[in-house]
């Protein structure tokens, strides 16, 4: 099986976020990492080839930065890269950075299209669901196994309430990858220092240019929570107290 | 509270490093916190080796990283530095046993042994399979190993080794020791020979007690009329050089280690340091003196991490000299105990505590300041480089 594991460098979970100066996102001097569903649904491309055979290829839309990413798959055992390589892909909506995919694969044949859930970052959990439909391919989301079977796959999605439904699918397909799906393996040293003669194909923002329209996407202000105080007493008597408490900590508190 | 490990990078120090590396540090530091760290306190307070971890890590090619062939990954030495860093973030005695495996075990055989001998052992111990310990240093001789009393004596086509050997990481749990012993057949040159831990006349017996490094081995060696085939002589080592040049190696490593070791210790005491309030509902970071043991911290780690990347740097153009080898190991470790030291400091009666790794750090601190050569011997190794006067 030929499988594209779709993949998105955020910053780290746990790092210090500072806003930019125009408070419209984070400052750049942040550490990042894979996003998380992404390197599950890395490892589950690698589980598929090893069982299977095939190819895993691997691609990522981002500045010259964003290449941590990619490398970081090929030492974990993907064959080659493809980097949509431009600081414009930061903060593009979902449907462009589909677009830009679909226009960087159109000369490719894979039979399974990864993407992770949703990116730790913006979380919208479209790009993966919003490229089948460009590419015209049947998608399942939430997908906690994947097994071959007669003329396709079967998948297992997470539902809600500890409920899962399982899905028979032709290929192509594109399927979004939930956390945990599999134990995520280590780069080994070895496969650090094999990575660097696999193949990096960069591709520049002109050449999917065309594919693309206008980022509908524009985030206006972006803060921190204000944490606020207020006190207020209750005047009247004891039972007006008490029904006027009791309304408050159901309606306004929400606790009863 | 919990603390975890943020990492120390004042002055962008990973801006001096290429993608490679900090994606081999990166994957090291991960391996650490999900392996190591969870378990660390606990085998410390049993005094107990994780033997658990011998394949994970050598999955992920830790043994005999910087080695080329083989089945070794072939890493640099910076890379291999940063490999050390991490492991001593954990804990120095796990970091020790690495070091001991990769460069006084394999290093020997890679530099000085017979294809046979590298076919034989080099793959096997890449692979976790085999460990090795590495003796030289006896009850009598520390600093002084050419005083060594171990002999081989050539009796046909075996030698014939007796001796005692003290102070030797891994000693009982090794499949392969090399012992350096005195040649009788050469006018007593020091020669290395590797001994298999089964051949009769060989006894390993640990060394109980410990204070400092309790998460790894140390035994004493006791070889008694033990024969071993001829081929098991390393036929290119020759004289007290060749276990100094295994000595550099590890002396190397160890001056990544103790940067982490301190970045632990430093990381801990700052978290805590904000955390902790006293005095006005202040947290003690506030306070100017723990501000200035901070500073003093951060100030000689970002020193340490300079220079051990410049050794380095001048390692992998071979040129890198033992006396730049031995300054950063002796600076390093030293800074290292004292910001251990004054982490303790700041940490109070937590610091005595091992819910925190800092005085885990500072006991193992304690062996790594005098082992692969003491503070004071590689003050004199410096001395005799810049004056040309020996004062040993």
């Amino acid at each position: 099986m030929k499988i594209l594991v779709c993949m998105k460098q955020v910053p780290q979970k746990d790092a210090p976020l500072k806003l930019n100066e125009s408070g419209t996102w984070i400052r750049e001097d942040v550490s990042y990492e894979v996003n998380e569903p992404d390197a599950y649904a890395l490892e589950e491309a690698l589980r598929q080839k090893e069982k299977h055979g095939g190819e895993v290829v691997v691609i990522t839309a981002g500045p010259a930065r964003s290449q941590q990413v990619l490398r970081e798959a090929l030492a974990k055992g993907a064959d080659r890269a493809i980097h949509l390589e431009d600081p414009a892909f930061v903060g593009l909506d979902a449907i462009n950075t589909a677009r830009a995919f679909a226009a960087a694969i159109k000369d490719e044949k894979f039979d399974l299209i990864f993407t992770g859930l949703q990116s730790d970052d913006y979380g919208y959990a479209q790009t993966g669901v919003i490229l089948a439909e460009l590419l015209g391919w049947p998608h399942a989301t939430i997908i906690m196994q994947i097994e071959k079977a007669d003329g396709g796959i079967r998948v297992k999605r997470e539902l809600e309430a500890g409920y899962f439904q399982f899905v028979d699918m032709p290929l192509p397909a594109v399927l979004t990858i939930q956390s945990g799906i599999n134990k995520l393996r280590y780069a080994t040293l070895i496969g650090i220092k094999q990575a660097k003669n696999k193949p990096l194909r960069k591709v520049a923002l002109a050449e999917v240019q065309d594919a693309l329209s206008p980022n509908l996407l524009k985030l206006e202000r972006l803060y921190v929570p204000q944490k606020t105080k207020n006190t207020e007493v209750l005047q009247g008597s004891a039972g007006e107290i008490a029904k006027k408490l009791t309304e408050k900590l159901r309606n306004e508190v929400r606790v009863l | 509270m919990a603390i975890k490990f943020r990492g120390v990078d004042f002055i962008e120090f990973d801006s001096l490093l290429s993608d490679d590396e900090r994606l081999v540090r990166d994957t090291a530091r991960k391996f650490i916190e999900d392996n190591l760290i969870p378990i660390i306190e606990q085998c410390n307070r049993e005094g107990r080796f994780p033997r658990e971890l011998v394949k994970p890590m050598a999955e992920l090619g830790f043994y005999g990283a910087s080695l080329k062939g083989y089945g070794c990954a072939g890493m640099s030495n910076v890379e291999y530095g940063l490999v050390m860093q991490e492991m001593e973030r954990g804990d120095s005695g796990v970091r020790s046993f690495v070091s001991v495996q990769s460069a006084l075990c394999m290093y020997p055989i890679y530099a000085f042994g017979s294809e046979e001998q590298k076919q034989k052992w080099l793959p096997a111990m890449q692979k976790g399979e085999k460990l090795g310990c590495f003796g030289l240093t006896e009850p009598d001789f520390g600093s002084n190993p050419g005083g060594m009393r171990t002999r081989a004596q050539k009796t046909g086509k075996e030698y014939v080794l007796n001796g005692e050997k003290m102070w030797i990481t891994s000693g009982s749990i090794a499949d392969v020791a090399v012992i350096w012993a005195k040649n009788e057949e050469e006018d007593d040159n020091i020669r290395g020979f590797l001994v298999e831990t089964d051949r009769p006349g060989f006894r390993a017996a640990d060394v109980h007690g410990k204070w400092s490094l309790r998460a790894s081995v140390t035994s004493s060696l006791s070889l008694q009329d033990v024969r071993i085939p001829e081929c098991n002589l390393l036929p290119k080592s020759g004289g007290l050089k060749s276990p100094l040049m295994c000595l550099n190696q590890a002396r190397y490593g160890i001056a990544w280690g103790a940067v982490g070791a301190a970045m632990a210790c430093y990381d801990c005491a700052l978290q805590y340091a904000q955390f902790r309030k006293q005095f006005h509902d202040q947290p003690i970071a506030s306070h100017q003196l723990v501000q200035e043991k901070l500073v003093w911290m951060i100030n000689e780690i970002t020193k340490g991490q300079l220079l051990v990347l410049q050794v380095g740097r001048l390692k992998d153009q071979e040129r890198a000299g033992h006396q730049h080898i031995s300054m950063a190991k002796r600076n390093n470790v030293w800074m290292a105990l004292e910001c251990a030291r004054m982490a303790r400091d700041i940490l109070g009666a937590n610091g005595i505590a091992d819910e925190y790794p800092i005085f885990r750090h500072m006991a193992n601190l304690e062996s790594v300041k005098t082992y692969e050569g003491t503070h004071d011997i590689h003050t004199l190794i410096i001395g005799s480089n810049i004056t040309g006067l020996d004062a040993f």
